[in-house]
């Protein structure tokens, strides 16, 4: 601090330190405060705010428990709150939007950096770019021509005979999935790539020259050596796919929800602020314990991630 | 054996590409199309009718304005927050370091819905604080500035990762210089450090206005009625789509096509000047070797 002081002077110094923490206080800490506290006031009329009625309790969290429905899986009945399933569903589909990512993306992150032509490398990274440049609703909408039921994708595999009759893309989960996939799989793609980037390839052909197998040169060499990579992609891909929203509206078809989809709907048609805040407070909390998890089990820190 | 492997390798990666880039096709073909409904199947003929469409609608040129103000303020706000919290962190050292850090790259994993709720409910708050109900004036009220605020709050941490990135390999000896010949503190900070990290701001500030114009979550709970391109878009996919969207697309991504294809013919250039280089330097050196 005092090395700033001696460079820029008390002014420009105080001014720096106001712009921080403008950001950190104004745009970050406070607004999660106020919503944390929001989260346990009730949804009253204008009138009521303020008066005697309004006593904070745990009556927004406990609106997750509200209206069950009965579902069963592998032939086992069992009864679930509705929002309760759309979360775990939420995390599921999330879980596996994650891993389909991580299998696209690591196989062309290995080629990309180990074996394709350094000269051509460049050009290959700017037309991955292009997509990634493109908003997001235009992708996801481009996702919804395609899949349609009388779309390009039903055609051209009915054109190529490898179906018979057309068929039904978005349904349940699927087109969130794979729009979901999509959108963030070189989220996946690019962090994998610097880490394996940095792998002496040295150690590859002295693993292949003493006669490894190639799945176990990439299970004890190049897997080890990427794993910051693998989990700052992992992080990346989860949070963003639980976090949207316009994806899972997008694609979502009549029996899928997304946990986000469900706050927006007590914010935007309900107009229960107090239930949503609850609600995104509960979301925030999965990631911060999914972020935590993630980062014991590969065992890095959060500055790694970032990079 | 080996060989086979790369073949497969390549064979994935054109696969890659075209899972990458077919939907882009696909919306830019759509454009073209005579159908009411956006498709390239069934193909009912050229047209570009559907140009003419886009820019009749006057709430999707609004939407697109306002789409453009947004970035550029976030892109300006980000900016500024985020060069003096990497000139900051670069200073700092220790455990309020980490803590400083660890908060700012936080931001970035905050989900969109918990930024976008919170700032709403903070300044809607803050406004019922200091007003009488009916009279709240701007900025307490739900509107685009909201949502401005509600991006940079995770968006400048983007900027801050980029020139903290460019500020490590900086030298602090040319400030100390420029301090014993007498320049003032505002000379040091804009005629040594900001021209250092032009590069890292520019690309800042590029991230940033993307980001922008890709956000949705932030600006859908904050925006109180008013229109940004993905909102706008989003409503028109929820509800009657024609292909007008897609000409606007198509529009857009041409636009990203001629951006990379500059950037492309550049960079080639500046590798040829630079080989160039190289090789005449290695002549140079062979004929000192020689005399």
């Amino acid at each position: 601090m005092n090395d700033l002081i001696r460079r820029y002077g008390v002014t420009i110094t105080a001014l720096m330190c106001l712009l921080v923490a403008f950001w950190l206080v104004m745009l970050v800490i406070v607004p999660n405060i106020t919503l944390f506290e929001q989260s346990f006031r009730p949804y009253l009329p204008v009138v009521d705010v303020g008066g005697p009625k309004d006593v904070y309790s745990l009556g927004n969290y406990a609106k997750v428990f509200d209206g069950s429905i009965e579902r069963s899986i592998f032939g086992y009945t069992y009864i679930i709150p509705v929002h309760v399933m759309t979360f775990g569903l939420t995390i599921w589909y999330s879980i596996v939007v994650t891993v389909a990512c991580f299998a696209l993306a690591y196989p062309l992150a290995f080629f990309m950096a180990k074996i394709a032509n350094p000269k051509s490398l460049p050009t290959l990274l700017l037309l991955l770019f292009i997509p990634l440049w493109v908003s997001e609703v235009l992708r996801a909408f481009a996702w919804w021509i395609i899949l349609a039921f009388k779309g390009p994708l039903n055609a051209l595999l009915l054109a190529l005979g490898t179906i018979d009759k057309p068929v039904r893309w978005i349904v349940d989960y699927d087109g969130v999935v794979i729009g979901l996939t999509y959108t963030y799989v070189l989220f996946m793609l690019f962090p994998i790539y610097n880490a394996i980037q940095s792998l002496d390839t040295n150690q590859i052909e002295a693993a292949d020259d003493l006669g490894a197998p190639w799945w176990k040169i990439h299970w004890r060499i190049v897997l080890p050596h990427a794993k910051p990579g693998i989990a700052s992609g992992c992080v990346m891909v989860f949070m963003l796919s639980a976090g949207s929203l316009l994806v899972p509206s997008i694609l979502g078809s009549t029996t899928s929800q997304w946990f986000t989809q469900t706050i927006d709907q007590w914010f935007k048609d309900a107009l229960d602020w107090n239930t949503a805040s609850a609600y995104a407070f509960i979301l925030l909390l999965l990631c911060t314990v999914f972020v935590s998890i993630a980062l014991k089990v590969f065992n890095v820190k959060l500055s790694d991630i970032a990079k | 054996m080996h060989k086979l492997r790369i073949t497969l390798a390549r064979l994935y990666m054109g696969l890659f590409l075209a899972f990458m880039l077919a939907p882009l096709v696909v919306m830019s073909g759509a454009a073209f199309n005579d159908s009411r409904l956006p498709s390239i199947v069934p193909w009912k003929g050229f047209t570009t009718h559907w140009f003419e469409a886009m820019i009749n609608d006057g709430r999707m040129m609004t939407a697109f304005g306002n789409t453009l103000i947004v970035a550029l303020a976030v892109a300006i706000l980000a900016v500024i927050v985020g060069t003096a919290s990497a000139i900051l962190i670069n200073s700092i050292s220790g455990r309020v370091r980490t803590v400083l850090y660890s908060m700012m790259i936080s931001t970035i994993l905050i989900p969109g819905v918990v930024i976008g709720i919170s700032t709403m409910i903070l300044w809607t708050r803050m406004g019922g604080l200091l007003f009488e109900p009916g009279q709240k004036l701007w900025p307490f009220i739900p509107g685009l500035h909201l949502s401005v605020l509600g991006q940079v709050s995770y968006i400048a941490a983007m900027v801050m990762l980029l020139v903290l990135a460019r500020l490590q390999s900086f030298d602090a000896g040319l400030e100390e210089a420029a301090l014993d010949l007498g320049a003032s503190h505002a000379q040091v900070l804009r005629r040594i450090l900001l021209p250092y990290l032009y590069p890292a701001i520019g690309a800042g500030g590029a991230v940033a206005f993307f980001q922008s114009i890709e956000n949705y979550n932030v600006t859908q709970f904050t925006r109180g009625g008013m229109d940004t391109l993905t909102v706008y878009v989003f409503s028109m996919v929820r509800s009657g789509v024609t292909p007008a969207i897609n000409a606007l697309a198509f529009l857009l991504i041409m636009v990203t096509l001629v951006l990379a294809l500059i950037y492309e013919i550049n960079r080639r250039r500046l590798a040829r000047i630079e080989s160039a280089r190289e090789a005449e330097a290695r002549r140079a050196t062979a004929l000192e070797e020689a005399i």
